[in-house]
């Protein structure tokens, strides 16, 4: 066995360490940037205020926004967890003649650019005539985040013995008690990672909703377009309650996944 | 599943080849198919974005590679179990909108900014802005795409035995030797397939070049995006998405072919 030095350790060490702070370090600036009193940003500070957290929250049409942003978010991690459960199933599980090629469907539209795929689906749904709105925008989101949530199940589906569910069968249970009693417990933390994911991937996309929600808009669409027209100090402020949201998710996510865990060696 | 990935991927992406063919100016898919915008994109100075774009995107992946070979390497055989919880600190920033942690960076190296500011006010340093060039698109690409790379080599480099290195090196093989013989050929998989998302995500890219990139570069997706916004020219879009099309999913299936993904993701 190589033994990997102290030195090596440390180097390696710091070398993520920079890297951690390098993905963060926009981030960071971004929230010091929303306590700026000023309406541009200047390094260092010259005045720090909380006026623009009052300013967004008051705001009607922000408010209006965040509610887009969440339904949409929630509404594609339900179906897509429910698609992925069974997709991850046909990917992973059974043998089936043309497996091989549903797995590379499948991974095909996460490969894709999603401004082409937006725009595909864009001319897709006028097309059959129906008019883009956040509804539409579930569908466009589902294309590219539930096949992403089938593969975050798919692991968990590898590992997972299907000795185990014959032996509920063979003791008698039906199909649905081994669906409910022996599939679904033991899958539970890859479909509640694939739930978590798809609310994520949904509440921070972009480029799908930029095509797909047609007039409504989500909060990374207002983003944009105040990047691009007219930046104020507003929107480091929603940005930093959107990532604070979606820490929190996160958060209650990890606690729930462990107390979960907790439980169940606590049972077993 | 199948449904929706027929629907919703399949059925748009036929629709927008469909339109490549139709007469520009053109809202309908009834009419006689030509080649006029392809003729069209080859002969102005359209293929000069495509060609950038897909420049960008090589480089992108390059940097990458280096960058997060030996990151991977030190997350899964250094760090051990603790390593995942490095990678869920990695790819977190994943769940906040692209637009934003761009925006943050633009905060960050506009004159004024983080940087120039404090080199101002400490050192005296002047320094102008280091934005709106094709370097600061790069930098956006490189940022935004990491994730992308990093998680899909550390599967693969989780998937070549310790029993393989450690043969090797009782073999008499040098440190580099083994990097080249037997680390980076059976770790292969996964970094394929994290080269292959980079690339085609990045050559897809739209806000990296818009935000950071300034006029400085224009991608193919901008190209897209203003044919189909601004322009309302359906047909010459819809060409310019096939080459995109074409490009991702020639690369995707040459891949995939190559690859099994029972393979990787069972680690079997």
């Amino acid at each position: 066995m190589q033994e990997i030095s102290r030195r090596a350790k440390f180097l390696y060490g710091s070398a993520i360490a920079l890297l951690i702070l390098f993905m963060y370090l926009p981030m960071a600036t971004l929230v010091l940037a929303s306590f700026s009193r000023s309406k541009f940003f200047r390094f260092p500070i010259p005045a720090y205020s909380v006026k623009h957290y009052g300013d967004v929250l008051e705001s009607l049409s922000i408010r209006g926004f965040f509610w887009t942003s969440l339904f949409l978010a929630l509404a594609v991690a339900v179906i897509s967890t429910v698609l992925a459960f069974f997709g991850a199933l046909a990917f992973a599980r059974y043998d089936w003649k043309g497996r091989k090629l549903f797995q590379k469907i499948m991974l095909l539209p996460i490969l894709f650019p999603q401004a082409v795929l937006g725009l595909a689906l864009l001319l897709w749904f006028t097309a059959i005539g129906v008019t883009p709105s956040w509804t539409t925008a579930i569908f466009a989101h589902l294309v590219w985040i539930a096949p992403i949530a089938t593969m975050v199940i798919a692991i968990q589906v590898y590992a997972f013995d299907p000795a185990v569910e014959e032996a509920a069968m063979d003791l008698g249970a039906s199909r649905w008690q081994v669906l409910k009693e022996v599939t679904l417990p033991i899958l539970a933390p890859g479909i509640f990672s694939g739930f978590l994911f798809s609310f994520l991937l949904s509440w921070a996309n972009f480029p799908l909703s930029m095509f797909a929600t047609g007039a409504d808009q989500t909060i990374p669409e207002w983003i944009s377009a105040k990047i691009q027209s007219g930046y104020t100090p507003q929107v480091p402020a929603v940005g930093t309650l959107t990532m604070l949201a979606a820490a929190l998710v996160m958060a209650l996510g990890y606690l729930a996944a462990w107390l979960l865990s907790r439980r169940s060696s606590a049972a077993g | 599943m199948t449904v929706l990935l027929l629907a919703g991927f399949v059925g748009p992406l036929l629709l927008v080849t469909i339109f490549a063919f139709m007469p520009a100016q053109s809202f309908s898919v009834l009419q006689t198919p030509t080649l006029a915008n392809f003729e069209e994109i080859l002969a102005t100075s359209y293929y000069i974005s495509f060609l950038s774009s897909v420049w960008l995107a090589a480089l992108t992946v390059l940097i990458l590679f280096v960058i997060c070979y030996p990151v991977a390497y030190a997350m899964v055989r250094v760090f051990g179990h603790r390593g995942s919880i490095l990678a869920v600190l990695i790819t977190a920033p994943l769940f906040v909108a692209e637009n934003l942690r761009l925006l943050g960076w633009v905060l960050f190296l506009v004159k004024g900014g983080v940087v120039s500011g404090s080199l101002e006010t400490f050192l005296g340093i002047q320094v102008d802005s280091m934005l709106y060039t094709s370097a600061a698109t790069l930098f956006g690409l490189v940022y935004v795409y990491l994730p992308f790379m990093l998680f899909p080599m550390t599967l693969g480099i989780s998937m070549v035995p310790m029993q393989m290195r450690e043969a090797a090196f009782d073999l008499g093989a040098s440190r580099w030797q083994v990097l080249k013989e037997v680390d980076i050929p059976l770790a292969m998989p996964g970094i394929l397939i994290g080269a292959l998302m980079t690339f085609i995500l990045a050559a897809g890219a739209i806000s990296e070049a818009k935000i950071l990139g300034g006029t400085a570069v224009v991608m193919i997706a901008q190209d897209i995006q203003k044919e189909f916004t601004f322009a309302q020219n359906w047909p010459k879009g819809s060409a310019l998405s096939v080459l995109m099309i074409l490009l991702a999913g020639g690369l995707a299936l040459t891949l995939l072919k190559r690859i099994d993904l029972d393979g990787i993701f069972g680690r079997r």
